[in-house]
């Protein structure tokens, strides 16, 4: 167990300076323990991909980051997270500023029902108070970064619920980077997408962390293969590996890590 | 061997014929109870109905049951809508496992079929009393009490539909909501109640629906009146307690105007039923 | 694409969080608020009632139940006859609605064909919609005749059946608790049988097909597995029409013909807890008042235990499912 969290705690080779460091963190839900002490430190600016079958907690330790899961009764994180040196788990961390850090795009669409403009006003209007151009220049800002502006610049009066799911997806995006966050987090974000706008998304992830640290779960090992720097792989509640995508890829150190991968159970 | 699967045959076929037989009297009924009620109403609407007052009597008309049904309609649904979408969305978002709310959510199936004489009993009680009392008898049976009768009929099932409706919007747009930093009274009013809307208002016509056919909450609560009034405080007349008077009277004229009262509240509930459940068939809620 | 400034934005969040809490608190407040105002109306329903009521209830609280005698002009009142008719109606009610709304189900969950099924229970279930003075007029003026007219019939043949023969004999009035009992079993009728339509549907596919596979009839089906399965809903269900008979006034105040005389004959006029309050209660002054207001407690009691064990019972299978 220690030896594990000093494996995967150690500073990976170029990597940039963490963002996230998680630290021994546990999970339990109705008592059952589903995160058996975590270490890994996400690298700033960089794509982390959480790969692992399904049940064995890559999307409870995303849902740890932002504190979502603490919207539901019965549900216990331990351990420690620092976001640039301050515990987000501390229950001083305040849930606000939280949550305008880390930004969180989920597995299916889920526009608000409003407007596409308002979509992505909502949260902004909440947190700060902009006047009307001043808020126009936040929404286009955020669907072009979202590769989305030309697609809906004329018709952002329409409802959010008319376009088409690749479109919905990435006005989430869109919604989640007009707050300015830190850190993305995006669970299984085109497991409801068709190839296409699934490959538009990817593309998109890779433009984006220039700007941001993005925290990508997925059951699709080539879509972690392809759009990440840092993959993680998980089982059963325990972290078995975390390095270099390409590294784990090709020559993994783990013989779990290797199976999984190789398609041999998951 | 064979004798008894005939005989199973036999009670299988009798079995089934009489569950048909069984859906042909409820529909007999239906087709019986509405083709009465067009035939008579129809056939004694005239002009007058919705110029004159009740108090002409047989000569009159019922204009002044029909805007005080219409007034103390509305009066009742502003005051049980946002008590009861409140109360529901207490039930589906802040309540949803807890003790309370299940012993709430009971109770108000409870008051859904509580007898609607006893609630205008109640009302009697704790609001005509009361006023009588503080005004030393200026005011005693009111139209607002009539109202708030209504609105104990319209309340739980708003609160029932409310509660049913927000538990069916995806999880998933509380967490994307939330995880904006937006408290959860903003992603409940702006987002969930809005994803919410068209079935909440499904529950609001409903309990139109409900009490505007309501005659036992008014007898003792708005009691009635000949003449027209539009002030709450006075005693009013409705529809539904208008036909209940004139049914009562052994007068053929005036038994006329009660079917011709009674067709147009049929028509007016008929309708409303027929509308939510067109509009809103896919998001069905049981509302007995 | 232009450079796009992604440079996170100072904010006062600590301030933001304290208000954001106070305006949550406040609204969690004043939702739990109206949620208890469904509770202060039962509680106080019956309270109300009680209090009301306390003139007759609490001074002479058995011989007001016992008693047979009610006389508004000697101040005598005994609520035996109004509970007796109440009583009686709502057991001739659930004995007419059970079977049927039991015919009525099965037929739409087993029997009629796919198209039937949606336009057959939208009808059943307009009966439902149809407010409660219109049964009522249509009891006094459409059905009171034809009752009348059959009674004759009724005295002649089932009146001579021995010991049951007494509850058909009468006077071909047309009124009465037969009629009221009549009335009130095709208005607790879609009630039920909607709860049995949507219970029997409920019933897992994979039982009934695996008794169809032994070769049973359909009848054979849904006695052997659908009924037992879903026992206490469809008990449920028919106490939910119970509480719904039991409390109903208008549907039945025409109809009941107001007498206070307790006689053996289903044929003979009587009075109802409902009805009684609706023809009194405004001429009413006092103790008379007070009596029916007590009559009021009464029956908020009897329906509230009626409903709650329907309510329970409805449960039973929603647990079984796991909802």
């Amino acid at each position: 167990m220690n030896d594990l969290a000093a494996a995967t705690a150690a500073p990976l080779t170029g990597a940039s300076p963490a963002k996230l460091k998680v630290r021994d963190v546990h999970f339990y839900y109705n008592g059952f323990h589903a995160l058996k002490g975590i270490n890994m430190d996400i690298p700033e600016k960089q794509v982390t991909a959480i790969i692992g079958p399904s049940g064995c907690g890559k999307s409870t330790l995303l849902r740890i980051f932002n504190r979502i899961y603490a919207i539901y009764p019965k549900l216990e994180a331990k351990g420690s997270i620092e976001l640039d040196g301050e515990n987000i788990l501390d229950p001083k961390f305040s849930m606000n500023r939280l949550r305008t850090k880390v930004g969180m795009v989920f597995q299916k669409p889920v526009p608000f029902p409003m407007t596409i403009f308002e979509n992505v006003a909502y949260g902004i209007r909440h947190h700060e108070k902009l006047s009307r151009a001043d808020m126009e220049i936040r929404v286009e800002q955020a669907l072009r970064s979202a590769a989305l502006w030309d697609e809906v610049k004329d018709k952002l009066k329409q409802s959010a619920l008319g376009l088409s799911g690749g479109q919905q997806q990435r006005l989430c995006i869109a919604r989640g980077i007009a707050l300015r966050p830190e850190v993305l987090l995006l669970d299984e974000p085109t497991s409801a997408l068709d190839p296409i706008a699934t490959g538009r998304i990817e593309q998109l992830v890779e433009e984006l962390k220039h700007e941001y640290t993005i925290v990508i779960v997925t059951h699709n090992m080539q879509q972690a293969a392809r759009c990440s720097d840092r993959t993680a792989f998980m089982y059963m509640g325990d972290l078995i590996e975390f390095d270099n995508t390409e590294k784990i890829f090709t020559k993994p150190s783990k013989k779990q890590t290797e199976d999984y991968i190789t398609g041999r159970f998951g | 061997m064979s004798a008894v699967y005939a005989r199973r045959r036999v009670v299988n076929v009798i079995a089934l014929g009489l569950s048909g037989l069984a859906t042909l009297i409820g529909l007999i009924f239906l087709v019986w109870i509405l083709e009465i009620t067009v035939q008579h109403g129809f056939s004694a609407m005239k002009p007058a109905l919705f110029t004159k007052i009740t108090a002409y009597q047989a000569d009159g008309g019922l204009v002044n049951a029909i805007v005080g049904s219409l007034e103390m309609d509305l009066m009742a649904l502003l005051i049980c809508t946002p008590i009861g979408v409140l109360a529901g969305t207490y039930l589906a978002e802040y309540a949803s496992s807890t003790r309370l709310g299940a012993s709430i959510r009971f109770l108000n199936d409870i008051l859904l079929s509580a007898p609607s004489i006893v609630l205008g009993l109640f009302v009697y009680v704790i609001v005509v009393l009361p006023m009588t009392e503080l005004t030393h008898g200026r005011i005693s049976f009111s139209a607002f009490a009539g109202s708030v009768a209504l609105a104990l009929i319209g309340l739980p099932v708003i609160v029932r539909t409310t509660d049913e409706m927000l538990r069916l919007v995806p999880g998933t747009l509380r967490e994307a909501a939330l995880s904006l930093g937006v408290p959860q009274w903003k992603l409940t009013v702006q987002v969930l109640m809005r994803a919410a809307f068209s079935g909440i208002l499904t529950g609001v016509l409903l309990a139109l629906a409900r009490l505007a056919g309501e005659t036992a909450p008014l007898l003792f609560t708005a009691f009635g009146n000949n003449f027209m009034t539009v002030n709450p405080l006075n005693k009013m007349a409705s529809l539904p307690q208008t036909i209940y008077q004139y049914t009562g009277i052994a007068d053929a004229a005036l038994n006329a105007i009660a079917w011709a009262g009674a067709l147009l509240i049929t028509l007016f509930v008929l309708a409303l039923s027929l509308l939510t459940r067109i509009m809103f068939s896919r998001k069905k809620v049981s509302y007995e | 694409m232009s450079a796009i400034s992604a440079e996170p934005i100072p904010r006062d969040t600590e301030h933001r969080s304290r208000t954001d809490a106070r305006h949550d608190f406040i609204f969690r407040l004043i939702l739990r608020f109206c949620a208890l105002l469904v509770l202060a109306a039962l509680l106080g329903a019956a309270l109300a009632t009680l209090w009301g009521g306390r003139d007759v209830l609490f001074k002479d609280g058995l011989h007001f139940l016992l008693s047979s005698e009610w006389n508004p002009v000697e101040n005598q009142f005994g609520a035996l006859a109004p509970i007796a008719g109440t009583l009686i109606t709502s057991l001739i009610a659930l004995m007419l609605a059970v079977p049927v709304s039991f015919g009525i189900a099965l037929f739409l969950t087993e029997i009629a064909p796919n198209w039937m099924r949606g336009p057959v229970s939208a009808a059943i279930e307009l009966l439902a919609a149809i407010p409660s003075i219109i049964y009522g007029m249509w009891g006094l003026f459409v059905f009171v005749p034809f009752m009348s007219s059959i009674e004759p019939t009724l005295n002649d043949t089932l009146g001579n059946i021995p010991v049951i023969g007494a509850l058909f004999q009468g006077p071909p009035l047309g009124l009465g608790l037969l009629t009221a009992g009549i009335v009130l079993a095709v208005m607790i009728l879609p009630f039920i049988s909607s709860v049995m339509r949507e219970v029997f549907q409920t019933v897992p596919a994979r039982l009934k097909e695996s008794s169809y596979a032994l070769g049973s009839t359909t009848w054979e089906v849904v006695w052997d597995i659908v009924l037992p399965y879903t026992r206490s809903a469809v008990i449920g269900g028919i106490f939910l029409g119970l509480g719904r008979a039991l409390g109903e006034t208008m549907a039945v105040t025409f109809v009941l013909g107001n007498s206070y005389n307790l006689t053996a004959s289903l044929l003979m006029p009587g009075t109802s807890i409902s009805s009684s309050i609706a023809n009194e209660f405004n001429e009413a002054t006092e103790l008379h008042r007070s009596a029916l207001i007590a009559l009021g407690f009464l029956l908020f009691v009897v329906t509230f235990i009626v409903l709650l064990i329907a309510r329970y019972m409805l449960r039973q299978l929603a647990r079984k499912e796991g909802r």
